[in-house]
């Protein structure tokens, strides 16, 4: 890639609120998160569903606007369709008139066009392993192999922090962790900084660094607690450190194991 | 089944000439009131013999052509205008839709009034006509692109003219192809209409005088080609846009 390569970002939340309004009235939806995520870092937010995940990662991405507080990416405020994040939804929002080629060309900076350009997209195409598809058309791939290419979309326009809301939510089992390893490698590879959106316990702590557990407290969403996960990536799956971390987090979350006093601790 | 569907197509068309034919003859109906097809075909050799049918086809081609560019463009324009701002479409919406519900030969006498008996009351009606269509529908095709798509365009850093032409415009061309090929059918329909009140030339024309001299037949023949003609055009502009769907498939 070329040299002007702009490295992964930090991003930095600052008793950052959020309000929805319904019927004219304001809700609160989130209050107080206070989170520095440094550069290169892997940061997954758990939490319940409806608990405002979706929405701190939208209002990183400037698709909505922020309530209080602010927002800022290597020190500089979020701005509206922020230029620096890229966004990779639960959905591919692939463009069904355009080829995979050209769909992942879409995310490219403004700048970058011709030969670079294509070279840029057959680099990511790669990485996803959906070279020999440059060609088709979304609608002619399967669910996992769709959401590749939106990765490789938000891989091309070279983004200091990569948002990710919740983007394996939609596939079967194994397609999830398949993909999961992908973006262990891919990060790896491209050092991005990562902002991972998930309901999945096991998916935060295959991948994350740190996992955030937002919660309600009161009214509002706020962030409970911020776990670090311990050992270097690609993690084991068995890993019984990451086990009893799972117990604890799903607890967290609400959701008893019962079973788990029964066993023998090793 | 090894029948080609195209072919499966001719087989309506064949069954009702038949059925004409049989109806000719059977003396229910007067020959002024039902030539048989042969007759029709004898007054299609007639008037082209003496060179009059091409000049009526000529001109009423002419005229949905011109007319159809001018509605049609207007339609895309303020179609995509509306269809693309709110305040556009809160601020012309109401008046443009009811426009609309006034009924083709409510404009013709104004139009006469205003623009004479040449060919432009006969082109704007035409205009007129195929406007609606291809407004309504590229307004609302446009006005009902996936908004999923639509963040991922601005998401990333597509706005104003590059959203239009990345996003909207992409996103809405079938339906914008499906309103040219309506817009396309209701200039023909408002054509007859002009040609009916005020001409001397043209199928609309043929129809009413072959009214006024009681050729049956070649009232017939006028609806025969009128059929034919909106059919062909209808066709190749359905295969333009075909070629162009299939060049992004």
């Amino acid at each position: 890639m070329s040299s002007s390569l702009p490295g992964p970002a930090g991003l930095d939340f600052s008793r950052v609120g959020k309000d929805f309004v319904v019927n004219g009235r304001g809700r609160p939806v989130l209050t107080g998160i206070d989170l520095s995520v440094a550069a290169g870092e892997v940061i997954a937010v758990l939490g319940p569903s409806g608990c405002g995940k979706s929405t701190l990662l939208r209002m990183a991405g400037g698709l909505e606007t922020t309530g209080e507080g602010s927002l800022s990416v290597d020190g500089r405020p979020v701005r509206r369709f922020e230029p620096r994040c890229a966004v990779v939804f639960q959905e591919p929002r692939l463009m069904p008139w355009r080829t995979l080629h050209r769909n992942v060309a879409f995310g490219l900076p403004r700048g970058v066009t011709g030969e670079q350009a294509r070279t840029e997209v057959e680099h990511w195409l790669d990485v996803v392993g959906l070279r020999d598809f440059a060609r088709h058309r979304p609608r002619q791939l399967s669910g996992g192999m769709a959401q590749r290419a939106a990765l490789a979309r938000a891989l091309a326009r070279r983004p200091g922090v990569l948002l990710l809301d919740e983007p394996f939510a939609a596939l079967d089992a194994l397609t999830r962790l398949r993909m999961q390893d992908l973006l262990v490698d891919v990060q790896r590879t491209a050092g991005t900084t990562v902002l991972l959106v998930t309901h999945d316990v096991d998916e935060a702590l295959h991948l994350a660094d740190r996992v955030v557990l937002l919660g309600v407290t009161g009214k509002a969403a706020t962030i409970r607690s911020v776990i670090a996960v311990p050992g270097a990536r690609p993690r084991d799956r068995a890993d019984p450190v990451l086990a009893e971390l799972r117990v604890e987090l799903l607890a967290e979350l609400g959701v008893g194991t019962p079973t788990v006093h029964g066993r023998t601790q090793p | 089944m090894s029948v080609p569907r195209g072919a499966l197509g001719i087989v309506v068309p064949l069954a009702l000439l038949g059925s004409w034919q049989l109806l000719a003859g059977s003396g229910v109906y007067s020959e002024a009131q039902l030539p048989p097809p042969g007759e029709v075909v004898a007054a299609f050799g007639e008037l082209a013999g003496r060179g009059e049918l091409w000049h009526h086809l000529a001109i009423s081609t002419q005229r949905v052509l011109i007319g159809f560019a001018f509605g049609a463009g207007g339609g895309l324009a303020l179609g995509a205008l509306v269809g693309l701002s709110r305040a556009a479409n809160a601020a012309l919406s109401p008046t443009i839709q009811a426009l609309r519900a006034v009924p083709s030969l409510a404009w013709v006498p104004l139009l006469l009034l205003w623009l004479g008996i040449g060919e432009t009351p006969k082109i704007v009606l035409v205009a007129i006509g195929a406007f609606f269509p291809v407004y309504s529908t590229v307004s609302a095709a446009l006005a009902h692109v996936d908004p999923q798509l639509v963040e991922v365009g601005r998401a990333y850093g597509r706005s104003g003219v590059r959203l239009i032409g990345t996003v909207l415009f992409p996103a809405a061309t079938p339906s914008i192809l499906s309103g040219l090929r309506l817009g396309l059918a209701q200039g023909w329909l408002f054509l007859v209409a002009a040609e009916l009140i005020a001409s001397s030339m043209g199928l609309g024309f043929l129809l009413i005088d072959s009214q006024n001299t009681g050729r049956t037949d070649v009232m017939l023949l006028a609806i025969v080609l009128l059929a034919a003609l909106g059919k062909l055009s209808d066709t190749l502009l359905g295969l333009a846009g075909w070629r162009l769907l299939a060049a992004r498939r």
